[in-house]
Formats: structure tokens, C-alpha cells, sequence
């Protein structure tokens, strides 16, 4: 397989809104086809690199290069970019066909090709039936395929979508969430999708950035990242982990009650430096067998059962936190374990993260 | 409900009552009101004469509303755009000349255009020597008041709509590939109609049926309904013939007035029809 070709690179780029620093010298690369996603609580930045990738905002320093060529301030209607807003911003004197034709439009292309293109465009996003209403007479997730189809009509070499899912309630949600990636193996555009979902950009994703206080923490895969955190914020931020604080040593962290976790300890991190363990619910196991590296009783102060699985919340001496544990409902049943037991927890030395703290 | 009623009824059901009354009669021989009925005050007011005086109003008040529009709508556009905290400031600025009487405001007018006034010193002061211009008494100063003393209305008016746009909704249109002014024609703008067609209505209404502009600022020769009316009742001693003539004034700002409820009704019953669609 050959490498895959960048299509758009941001180099060093910042912007700042008089003394907010908004975007901290950024530098990512997108690639030809792929679905990326920005992620990070409100006030990362990842909105203000958005709208600067659209054309919005112009960056006060650094390149955004679309195939090579600078459109740092090249103006929205004339970079080939286009954006699905959060609010979708359809124009409300306008039926959905023109809603989507308008983009057409503006390119002056034939009556003939614009009308063929729009029906197109309207039965792949299941919209014909609506093509004479106005916005205001249509559902929240009509009116979002509305908004996709009226940027996906213009063929964009990019498509930006700025928390396209967040006015679409949790089951819909999770449908579309499938049905956006699938348009966009189907229609071939690369997809840049902004989001503070991390579950979102986990299952959407093929690649994404982690964004904190206009910096770039990790880009990698949502699996990398998700089982390589760069930090203790991206392993907080993505996902759910447990947290030891105590003191690094030459093969783990010692808690502040003695006990000692196993686990790579980063380069970085000399010996006696501020350390935190973690390592994730799923990872731990109930009863582990003897040889396990890190072992640890506790007693169980909750259960969550959720049907696939069964969550513990199990009190330690390790951290003032609960540990969080995930077993299968399976292995659940076949040791039962109720509030109040106490039970012993164990995990691999390969399954511990280890942190600056 | 019912001291409104009154109100209403009290101050102007029963003045106008009284007008259309008058407008019936005939006027007396040396001027008072001779009892008899008849409908020639009516009659005189097809008159080549007087009804090319109601056009001639029609085209000054249309000239103006044209350009209070203009303005007004440029002016409120600027103000939307301004930061959120200095909004409330510009429209308390757009609305002050409110504060001061119209009389005064419009007696500023003359000495700002009198053959001395203020703009000529201005022109003066540039190195301009020739004969003053003549400024004031013309069709031009009438126009220039009337637009002056109704812009607040078109300001107000136009704001409230620029103000509620979604800003998001231009940007988009430029995100589609539409330049800034596509983008105003085809999307802020029909956007925005609402808002025009009402400061336009009130800058028609009061215009046509305006008085004092025309008599200090076009010095009588540009006679308006307003002027006629007035002359009628105090001048003239025809009141029979004023009230025939106020009434068609009447007529004409109630029929433009329900053309533009009628449309404002059909916009927001397509929205309305459009809702209960959305429902079933």
C-alpha cells in the first residue's frame, strides 16, 4: 500500500482574539479521504482552527496548505472547503431544494446539471420526499441531512463538520453517527468533524487530534490514543481510567500507602518525580491468578449492571477515588459479586500507563 | 377593554365622525357651513387641480421613504454589525432628534439652508464664491426634512430584524461560494423585508399627510394634501371642502396601511401553515 497522500496541511498555526490565545501554534496533517476528528473540552481551540480551515477566521501566524497551495486567507466562497454548521444555518425563506442548489448556483453551472445533481444529492440523503418544504417544517435530523447535503453538493476536496450531531438526541445520534461514515466512504471527501464527544470521534474517526487550551496534545488513531494516551488530560479526557498518584520509580509508581503498581515507566519520568498510574476498567480483572503483577483488595460499594457488562465501583487503599472496574456480564455471572463483598482486583505491568502528574 | 374603548371613541371615532359629516355640506356664501347635503366636495376632489396635488404628495413622500430606507436600512445594518455593547448606545444616538420637538428640528433645516446658512458659510469657508445656492423653498429641502424627521422610524424598524438574523446564515451563503453581495441580495436582505416594508409604511403614512415640512421648508409653493387641508380649514374658510379632503387622505394612508398588514399576514401565515404542516 502506498503512503497516504496529505491533503491538507496546518503548519504552525495560531490565532488570537486580542490576549486570548485562542490556537497555540498547531501543527497537524490531514490526509487524501480519511475522517478526522478534532477533539477537546469547549475552549480548546478546535471551533477557532475550524472556522479557520473554512475560511472564517484568518490565522495571525502559520500556513494552512490545501494540496500544497496556502488559503490561509484566501476567503471562504473561494477555497474549495465547505462547512456543516452546529446550527445548521439553512436558510429559512428557502425550500431544501434550494437550500441545496444555492451552492451550485454560485458556480454558475448549467439549470440542467444543477437540477440532476440536486436530485441526485437529495435521494442518497433520503430528502426527495421534502425536496418542496421549508426548513422550519422539517425534524432536527432532516434538517441536518439538509445542511450535509447542501455542502456534500459542492464537492468539496474538504467537508468540515462543526459538532454535526449535538441538536440530535442520543439514539439518533448513535444512527447517524454510522450513517455519516458511511456517506463518506460512499462520496470519497475527506471529513474533518469537530466534536466534544470523545465516544464520537472514537467510533467515527480513522484518525484524531486532542486539543487543550489551544495546544495539540496527540493526533494518532482513536485506537493509539485511546490505548497510548500522550498525558494524564488525554487518558482522562478519552475514555474512562483509574488513577494512582504517588511517586515514579525504575519499574512503577509507588502509591502514597507503600503499595507499588508495575508498569513502564516513561523515559522522561526520573525516579522519585510525581508520577500517576493508570490503567483502564476493562484491563482489571476479578480473582486474578497468582503470577499477576499488580494485585490489590477492595470492597465493592456499587454496581452498575448495563446489560452488555457490570460495572464495580471498588473502594482501595491505592487512590481516594473508587476504582472502576468492567467485567463481562458472562464472567459476572459465573462468580457472582455483590456490594459490600470484598474482592481482590488484578492487572498486567503491560496494561499500566504511567504519567507525569 | 372598555376604557379603551372610550378612549378610542372619545378621541377619534367621534372628531373623525364629525369631519366625514362635514364633508357632506356645503359651504356658506361668506364662508361658515350652509346645512344642505351634496356630494360635490367629493366630487372637486377628482379634480385635475387638487388631484394632481394628492400625486404630486404621493411622489414627495415616495422620494422620501425611497431614501429614509436607504439610509435607515445602511444605518441599522451598521448598527447590528457594531460590538453587542455598543448597540444600545447607536440607537439611543439614531432616536435622540426624537427628544427635541419636530418644529424646532425642522426650523434647524432653514438655517442650515437659507441663502446664508450654515451650508453656504461651509462653502465659503472652502473658497467657494459664487451666488449662494438656492437650497431652501425647493422640493429638495421638503424631501430633506421629511426624510431627516422619519429616519428614526426606518432605523428602528430595520434593526429589529438585522438583529435577529443568525450571523451563521451569511456566513454559510459565504461558505456556498456566494461573494458579500450575493450574499446581502439573496440572503439578508429577503430576510430583512419585514422590517423595511414597516419603516417604509410609517415614513409613507406620515409624509403624505405631513404639513409643516412643506410650509417652512418648501415656503408654501409646494403645496402637499397637508398644506391644502390646512389652507382649507384656516384660509380658505371651505371646510366642507377640507374634510372631503382629509378624508381621501385617510383613505389613502388606511389602504396602504392594510396592503401592508395584508402582506405581513400572508408572510406569517405561510409560517403559520408551515408550522402545522411540520405537525401532521
Amino acid at each position: 500500500m502506498s503512503e497516504p497522500r496529505t491533503l491538507l496541511a496546518i503548519d504552525k498555526v495560531s490565532k488570537n482574539f486580542g490576549r486570548v490565545t485562542a490556537v497555540d501554534g498547531i501543527s497537524l496533517d490531514i490526509r487524501e479521504n480519511e475522517f478526522f476528528a478534532l477533539l477537546g473540552p469547549s475552549g480548546c481551540g478546535k471551533t477557532t482552527l475550524l472556522r479557520m480551515l473554512a475560511g472564517f477566521e484568518t490565522p495571525n501566524d502559520g500556513r494552512i496548505l490545501l494540496d500544497g497551495r496556502d488559503i490561509a486567507r484566501t476567503p471562504p466562497n473561494k477555497r474549495p472547503v465547505n462547512l456543516m454548521f452546529q446550527s445548521y444555518a439553512l436558510f429559512p425563506h428557502m425550500s431544501v431544494r434550494a437550500n441545496v442548489s444555492y451552492g451550485l448556483e454560485m458556480e454558475r453551472l448549467p439549470a440542467a446539471e444543477i437540477r440532476s445533481r440536486v436530485d441526485a444529492i437529495l435521494s442518497t440523503t433520503e430528502l426527495v420526499p421534502f425536496a418542496d418544504r421549508k426548513p422550519e417544517q422539517l425534524s432536527g435530523g432532516q434538517k441536518q441531512r439538509v445542511a450535509l447535503a447542501r455542502a456534500l453538493i459542492k464537492r468539496p476536496r474538504l467537508l468540515l463538520l462543526d459538532e454535526p450531531l449535538g441538536a440530535l438526541d442520543k439514539k439518533l445520534r448513535g444512527a447517524m453517527q454510522l450513517e455519516l461514515k458511511r456517506l463518506q466512504h460512499e462520496v470519497g471527501i475527506t471529513f474533518v468533524i469537530v466534536t466534544h464527544d470523545q465516544e464520537e470521534s472514537l467510533v467515527m474517526a480513522d484518525r484524531m487530534a486532542v486539543l487543550k487550551d489551544g495546544k495539540l496534545l496527540q493526533c494518532d488513531t482513536p485506537h493509539a490514543v485511546y490505548e497510548h494516551p500522550a498525558d494524564r488530560f488525554v487518558a482522562d479526557f478519552i475514555g474512562v481510567m483509574n488513577f494512582v498518584p504517588g511517586k515514579a520509580t525504575t519499574d512503577g509508581v509507588v502509591a502514597a500507602n507503600g503499595a507499588r503498581i508495575t508498569g513502564k515507566v516513561p523515559a522522561t519520568l526520573l525516579p522519585g518525580a510525581s508520577a500517576v498510574a493508570s490503567v483502564r476498567p476493562e484491563r482489571i480483572r476479578l480473582f486474578p491468578e497468582a503470577q499477576t503483577a499488580n494485585r490489590i483488595s477492595g470492597t465493592v460499594e456499587a454496581l452498575a449492571y448495563q446489560g452488555l457488562d457490570l460495572q464495580l465501583h471498588v473502594r482501595t487503599a491505592l487512590s481516594p477515588k473508587p476504582f472502576l472496574v468492567r467485567v463481562t456480564a458472562d464472567a459476572a455471572d459465573r462468580r457472582p459479586v455483590s456490594a459490600g463483598d470484598t474482592i481482590e482486583l488484578g492487572w498486567d505491568a503491560a496494561d499500566v500507563r504511567i504519567f507525569k502528574d | 377593554m372598555a376604557p379603551a374603548l372610550a378612549w378610542l371613541t372619545a378621541l377619534m371615532v367621534v372628531p373623525c365622525a364629525l369631519v366625514l359629516a362635514l364633508a357632506f355640506f356645503r359651504r356658506g356664501t361668506y364662508g361658515g357651513i350652509e346645512y344642505t347635503f351634496t356630494l360635490e366636495n367629493f366630487g372637486l376632489v377628482f379634480d385635475p387641480l387638487y388631484a394632481g396635488i394628492f400625486l404630486n404628495s404621493a411622489r414627495i413622500a415616495g422620494t422620501a421613504t425611497l431614501i429614509a430606507v436607504v439610509i435607515g436600512y445602511a444605518a441599522a445594518y451598521a448598527i447590528a454589525a457594531a460590538p453587542r455593547r455598543l448597540q444600545p448606545v447607536l440607537l439611543f444616538f439614531a432616536v435622540l432628534p426624537f427628544w427635541s420637538n419636530y418644529l424646532i428640528r425642522t426650523y434647524a433645516w432653514i438655517v442650515l439652508l437659507n441663502r446664508e446658512g450654515l451650508v453656504t458659510q461651509l462653502l465659503r469657508w472652502f473658497g467657494y464664491t459664487g451666488e449662494p445656492p438656492s437650497m431652501l423653498y425647493t422640493e429638495g429641502a421638503v424631501i430633506a426634512g421629511l426624510v431627516y424627521n422619519y429616519l428614526p422610524f426606518v432605523i428602528l424598524a430595520c434593526y429589529a430584524p438585522l438583529s435577529r438574523l443568525n450571523p451563521e446564515l451569511a456566513e454559510a451563503s459565504r461558505d456556498l461560494g456566494a461573494s458579500a453581495l450575493t450574499t446581502f441580495r439573496r440572503v439578508i436582505l429577503p430576510l430583512t423585508v419585514p422590517g423595511i416594508a414597516a419603516g417604509a409604511v410609517f415614513v409613507f403614512v406620515l409624509s403624505i399627510g405631513n404639513f409643516v415640512t412643506p410650509a417652512l421648508l418648501g415656503g408654501g409653493r409646494f403645496q402637499m394634501i397637508g398644506n391644502l387641508v390646512y389652507d382649507q380649514f384656516l384660509t380658505a374658510n371651505d371646510w366642507p371642502f377640507g374634510a372631503a379632503l382629509a378624508m381621501a387622505l385617510i383613505v389613502i394612508m388606511l389602504l396602504v396601511l392594510m396592503a401592508q398588514a395584508i402582506a405581513a399576514d400572508r408572510a406569517s401565515g405561510h409560517a403559520a401553515e408551515a408550522r402545522s404542516n411540520a405537525d401532521g
